[in-house]
């Protein structure tokens, strides 16, 4: 098995590179163009939007930069500061502290000027919240306290809780919230809405989510060609510029150069020995270590929740909005313990994994509700081990190196020991 | 042929020379430091002397001062190392509890010994012989003496707090209120019982228990524990070795 550095291989790194930038820059500069902006949810539906010519803008997107960045602490200080407790979600306490303080990730400082800030860091002010809750309940108050400190309006799409699955009730009520969204968007930006458009751009980002679960799938090979902390860097377009054609050609070229490096064997660790499948957020703040730790043990990360959330769609031209609504109304984190059973077995049996890896994330409760059943039940189906390690997505105040070093090294020699006994 | 198993704990350094991966030659245990190696080095003359001067062939390293062991041939984690020794010191253990300095853990063994699982504490002190040791400040009553103590008890308070440093301030004012020694020290016994048995429950507390680590020598922590699992729990010989020597078996393994 060849060994590759990825960065030199993959030339739509650069692509995804550009993809982003412009993104944060067209949106930093939108006052020049007369764009609107409109925050929302990363489960929020996105393509009513794009198809109004509206940027969307995902503060959680943010918080994952936040936290890569290892800026969590520094924001989420200036939140606490505020008075919101350190138990509440990083991502909304980094949110709220990079608006408080101006800091962040995105912050343009041109040469000309000598690197002096032309405004203040941060993500583009709102002109418009969306907030649809179902990835968590946080959602609602975190946009209700931004929709105060920026004076802009909230629009709120509500999404029950598929406790017995998705029932007729449900789709009925989220697509007349979906019809009542519309009209709440035109009023607010006073742009039209076109059905014609909006069909355009929900078979955009049909394609996009088809190729993002083409681009998943090629991990099913022995061995992956890329890991799921290449994953965590590839799914920033699907979550944020979905139902454009940039990033369809954007995922066309990532897909072509991954399979080629899956025809030729190419694994992104010198000997690949185990394969596993992750449970929910990354921890942006330790993925070079983390990446370190398991490639050096051999092992891989061919799967998981988390970017396969976003590989499930299907707007129709039949019945658009209804179609929407249901896709949006069975996100994944929206659904009940079973079908997240089902779906985890599915990607252990799909990708062939020796074990997986459970990320009890102290900022998600609703990713991490349920997490000691699904992985005794999902353990319990396939007959495979499963490490638990307690941390968080953005705030390392919430993780231990020793710790974790300690339990994944133990965890590995388990699976040694399956795999010579076997 | 001779291997040696050094664990670095976040207390204590102990070793064990092995025999042939049967038999004990000499175990020792010595208070940690911030001079870990100087530490490390009076175990091993200690042993080594004991042995007559016979060195081992292959030496493993765990415990958190694993990786920073120059000397050692690997490193091993102390799960493995836990699980390893307790099967061997109680053969058929299936379940293994190790309540060490700073953290606790619970360990399922296969019928052959093979780890299957294993939780382990986060974040909190709790439920670890740290928590003893600040409470055995607080009352006065040396650690050494806590189990024999708490048999003398009439009722075990209850302490509501898990918190170490909110039970501390909670054991102070049952002082203050003139509860007995006997009587708090039991029921401390009860919540750091609670809390790793509810952490255990997380796997499956087979029958056969083994109850690993220095804090196995508290005969009060071992009747707490057998109460809040409803199993009968049997403290193998040498408790604080039982890491050590599971790594002098992975290095014979290896020689």
């Amino acid at each position: 098995m060849e060994q590759y550095n990825q960065l030199s291989e993959i030339s739509s790194n650069e692509r995804l590179r550009k993809l982003m930038v412009g993104y944060y820059m067209k949106a930093k500069f939108s006052w020049l163009t007369r764009k609107k902006i409109a925050w929302i949810t990363s489960g929020g539906p996105v393509e009513p939007l794009i198809s109004m010519g509206i940027t969307p803008i995902y503060p959680e997107n943010h918080g994952a930069m936040i936290g890569a960045r290892k800026m969590g602490p520094e924001l989420s200080d200036a939140a606490e500061d505020l008075g919101y407790s350190r138990d509440l979600c990083s991502y909304f306490r980094c949110d709220v502290g990079s608006a408080v303080l101006k800091k962040s990730p995105i912050d343009i400082r041109p040469k000309f000027l000598g690197g002096r800030a032309v405004f203040g860091g941060g993500l583009p002010k709102p002109d418009l919240l969306v907030c649809c809750n179902n990835i968590c309940g946080t959602v609602l108050k975190w946009y209700e306290v931004q929709a105060r400190f920026f004076n802009v309006p909230l629009i709120i799409v509500d999404t029950p809780y598929n406790y017995d699955g998705e029932t007729t009730e449900i789709i009925e009520y989220v697509t007349a919230q979906f019809g009542e969204m519309i009209t709440q968007i035109e009023k607010a930006t006073g742009k039209r809405f076109s059905e014609k458009e909006f069909i355009r751009v929900g078979e955009l980002s049909d394609e996009a989510v088809n190729l993002w679960n083409e681009v998943l799938s090629i991990c099913e090979n022995v061995p992956a060609p890329m890991t799921c902390f290449d994953a965590f860097m590839y799914l920033a377009p699907i979550v944020t510029l979905r139902g454009t054609q940039e990033v369809v050609d954007y995922y066309k070229q990532l897909k072509v150069e991954l399979q080629s490096l899956a025809d030729r064997k190419i694994s992104p660790v010198p000997e690949e020995k185990f394969r596993l499948v992750w449970d929910n957020l990354p921890i942006w703040f330790k993925m070079r270590r983390l990446s370190k730790t398991l490639a050096n043990y051999g092992a891989v990360l061919v799967a998981d929740t988390y970017t396969n959330a976003w590989a499930d769609n299907d707007i129709s031209v039949e019945k658009p909005i209804e179609s929407m609504a249901r896709v949006y109304a069975t996100a994944y984190l929206n659904r009940n313990t079973e079908t997240k059973i089902k779906n985890m077995v599915n990607l252990m049996n799909r990708f062939k994994a020796d074990g997986f890896l459970i990320h009890s994330n102290r900022s998600c409760k609703p990713y991490s509700f349920g997490q000691l059943d699904i992985k005794d039940e999902v353990s319990r189906r396939t007959g495979k081990p499963a490490l638990m390690i307690e941390a968080d997505m953005c705030d390392p105040r919430a993780y231990s190196d020793e710790q974790i070093a300690t339990r994944i090294q133990a965890f590995i020699e388990t699976l040694k020991e399956r795999k010579a006994t076997a | 042929m001779i291997t040696l198993g050094i664990d670095l704990g976040s207390n204590t350094v102990k070793t064990v020379l092995l025999r042939d991966g049967s038999q004990v030659i000499a175990r020792s245990l010595r208070k940690g430091g911030h001079d870990m190696e100087t530490v490390m080095n009076e175990c091993l003359e200690e042993v080594y002397s004991a042995a007559s001067g016979e060195k081992p062939d292959k030496i493993v390293a765990t415990g958190y001062g694993r990786v920073s062991c120059k000397i050692a041939d690997k490193e091993i984690s102390e799960i493995s190392c836990h699980g390893r020794g307790a099967y061997f010191s109680m053969q058929g253990a299936r379940t293994v509890i190790d309540i060490g300095g700073q953290d606790s853990k619970a360990i399922s063994l296969s019928d052959n010994g093979k780890v299957i699982d294993f939780v382990m504490n986060d974040k909190c002190a709790a439920g670890t012989g740290r928590f003893l040791e600040v409470m055995a400040q607080a009352l006065q009553v040396p650690l050494v003496d806590f189990g024999d103590v708490s048999l003398k008890a009439d009722r075990s308070v209850d302490i509501s707090n898990t918190c170490t440093v909110f039970a501390e301030s909670e054991v102070i004012s049952l002082m203050a209120r003139r509860e007995s020694k006997e009587n708090i020290i039991a029921g401390l016994h009860k919540a750091i019982a609670a809390r790793v048995i509810a952490m255990a429950k997380r796997l499956r507390i087979e029958d056969e228990v083994a109850f690993t680590g220095g804090v196995a020598l508290n005969s009060g922590v071992k009747r707490a524990l057998e109460s809040a699992s409803g199993k009968s729990i049997k403290t193998p010989d040498h408790p604080q070795h039982i890491g050590a020597l599971g790594a002098a078996l992975f290095a014979f393994d290896m020689a």
